[in-house]
């Protein structure tokens, strides 16, 4: 069988006396796409920071294409797994089109002006991700919806096969949400790409993927494919609420619904 | 006009800056003086002795503060971070205040006593900031900024006791020197200058790209292959350094370090390789403008340039916070 693309085994992280994950271990394979689901405080977004290097375990292993993390660099890292946070507070004078080209960083020199290649490779991040023609605009004057596909296109840039996101439609209105989720659907299905989603979204991203990695309490409460998880009683015991499915969601799965209590 | 068509204007009207301010002052020189550089008349002595090392000192010393300010606005992703905001300036004082307060009077290296002190206060200020990232990683920059606030402060209060505490004479070359100002300046402060700044701004430059990726973000620069710590850690040290060689020749003149960065912005955008050497340029050359105001408004006396450094910048402070407010800070 080929190397996973990833594979976690035993890890622990802590901040201080805070636990935060705990043995946690999964592999995923090469195209495969992983949605991470899980309550608030279950250590969803720590986990993907760990997969990219940016958090260091303080226990256990993580190899990206068969190879520890911590013997990779940065450089060397970001050629092959590309982060893409949730949206924050950052500089946005920059135009989309210096945005994306910052995702080009792993592959230049310091003063080197951008080779043809990388020229080429920010513009088919920029296509495949329909941002193209806000090239000129600064990132501050795009919606939510346009500026998560550029995010997603200056992550494409880095050239990489491995593609970690964190709340990749929160904060969406519904029309933008749908873009995102046919972007990943195309990433993956088409592009070969391997997907690492944190999401709440139980029924769109949920269902587009493979398998889905279910958190609670810092270690893995359930895993495996979202036909499996998308259940009132697994749902109910990993996030402590009521659901109810009912018939007609994406892809033939259930479509998930919270269960209020009507009286 | 693309961004490196404006920077490159900016560059001529840097040069003409240079050449054109050392020819303004009370005295009118003769235009044989130009080739003369080692004459023993006193127009030549003027030009090549008072007004031109003055002018480079100028030039440089603001060159040194617009580019430490362009590099902490980015590193702090906020708008109001510079050197000065984190206590460099107030560091500095401090330096000077205590050795004129205590009559130290000592040479290191080759440096005078203000300058010695000046450079061991912000070094100290810078040291006490860069403890608090080593203690406590996590701070956000905005803490780390009133924590910088709280110091300017305390060095402030302690500043006001020994000037307190001084005699008249002593309080007075304490005031003075806060004041900012180059008229003590000769070729010897441009050398003690020059390596500083040249130094810390190359290493500074050849980081243009990490600074663009640290200003969208530290999650994102180390998710694009930026080792965030250790490119913080050198960018932080080289800044410091210069910015507190500056303080040392030039005294704390202030507002030249936040003001230069946001109207270079305006100018030829926020891609580091072209906003730092604009943010050079400018810098350098508004000192060197300001400079030589300060010789002539009052002529034959002299104004401090850190008085009309800060009459324009004050209300330039104020309109970048007002505009701020509208846009919905980003910071």
């Amino acid at each position: 069988m080929a190397e996973p693309a990833i594979l976690v085994d035993g890890l622990d992280i802590r901040f201080g006396e805070t636990e935060i994950l705990k043995q946690v271990s999964f592999t995923v394979g090469r195209g495969e796409f992983v949605a991470v689901i899980g309550p608030n405080g279950a250590g969803k977004s720590t986990l993907l920071r760990c997969l990219d290097g940016i958090i260091e375990p303080t226990a256990g292993r993580v190899e990206i294409g068969g190879r520890a993390i911590e013997e990779y660099n940065r450089r060397e890292l970001a050629r092959d797994v590309s982060y893409v946070p949730q949206p924050d507070a950052g500089s946005l004078d920059y135009t989309v089109r210096s945005f994306v080209e910052m995702g080009r960083y792993p592959h230049v020199t310091s003063w080197a002006a951008l080779t043809e290649a990388d020229s080429q490779a920010v513009i088919e991040a920029m296509n495949l991700t329909g941002v193209a023609e806000l090239a000129g605009r600064s990132m501050a004057s795009l919606s939510g919806g346009e500026r998560q596909r550029a995010s997603i296109a200056a992550a494409l840039a880095q050239g990489g096969s491995i593609l970690l996101l964190d709340e990749p439609t929160s904060f969406l209105d519904y029309r933008h949400q749908v873009q995102i989720l046919d972007l990943l659907d195309r990433l993956h299905d088409e592009k070969g790409f391997t997907v690492v989603a944190v999401t709440h979204d139980l029924n769109s991203t949920v269902a587009s993927a493979d398998t889905v990695l279910a958190l609670k309490n810092g270690g893995v409460e359930r895993s495996g494919p979202p036909s499996d998880l998308l259940d009132e009683k697994v749902l109910a015991e990993i996030f402590d609420a009521d659901f109810k499915l009912v018939a007609g969601g994406h892809r033939g799965m259930p479509l998930v619904l919270p269960a209020r209590n009507e009286t | 006009m693309s961004p490196r068509v404006r920077l490159a204007v900016l560059g001529l009207a840097a040069i003409a800056v240079l050449a054109l301010m050392p020819l303004i002052g009370l005295q009118a020189l003769p235009v044989s003086v130009l080739g003369d550089p080692r004459g023993t008349d006193p127009a030549a002595v003027i030009f090549w002795q008072i007004r031109v090392p003055r002018v480079m000192a100028a030039f440089i010393g603001g060159a040194g503060l617009a580019l430490g300010g362009a590099v902490f606005q980015a590193v702090f992703r906020n708008p109001l971070a510079t050197p000065y905001t984190l206590g460099v300036a107030s560091g500095a004082s401090l330096g000077v205040a205590l050795a004129s307060r205590l009559g130290l009077s000592f040479v290191v290296v080759g440096l005078s006593t203000n300058v010695a002190a000046a450079f061991a206060g912000a070094l100290l200020a810078v040291g006490v900031v860069w403890a608090l990232t080593k203690l406590r990683p996590d701070l956000s920059s905005t803490i780390l900024l009133l924590a910088g606030v709280a110091m300017n402060f305390f060095f402030s209060s302690v500043i006001l006791f020994v000037q307190y505490t001084a005699s008249l004479g002593d309080s007075y070359r304490i005031i003075r020197w806060l004041m900012g100002g180059l008229g003590a300046v000769d070729m010897r402060t441009v050398i003690h200058m020059a390596p500083v700044v040249l130094v810390g701004a190359v290493v500074i430059l050849w980081r243009a790209r990490e600074l663009d990726l640290l200003a969208t973000g530290p999650e994102i620069a180390a998710s694009r292959g930026v080792p965030v710590a250790r490119t913080r850690t050198i960018l932080f040290l080289a800044t410091s350094i210069m910015v507190g060689g500056v303080v040392a020749g030039c005294g704390p003149i202030g507002f030249v370090g936040m003001m230069a960065p946001h109207i270079c912005r305006l100018l030829v955008g926020p891609n580091h390789r072209t906003l730092l050497p604009a943010s050079i340029l400018f810098g350098g050359a508004f000192l060197a403008v300001c400079d030589t105001a300060a010789r002539i408004i009052l002529a034959p006396a002299e104004l401090p340039v850190g008085v009309i450094t800060a009459f324009l910048g004050a209300p330039f402070f104020l309109w970048l916070l007002v505009r701020n407010a509208r846009v919905g800070s980003n910071s």
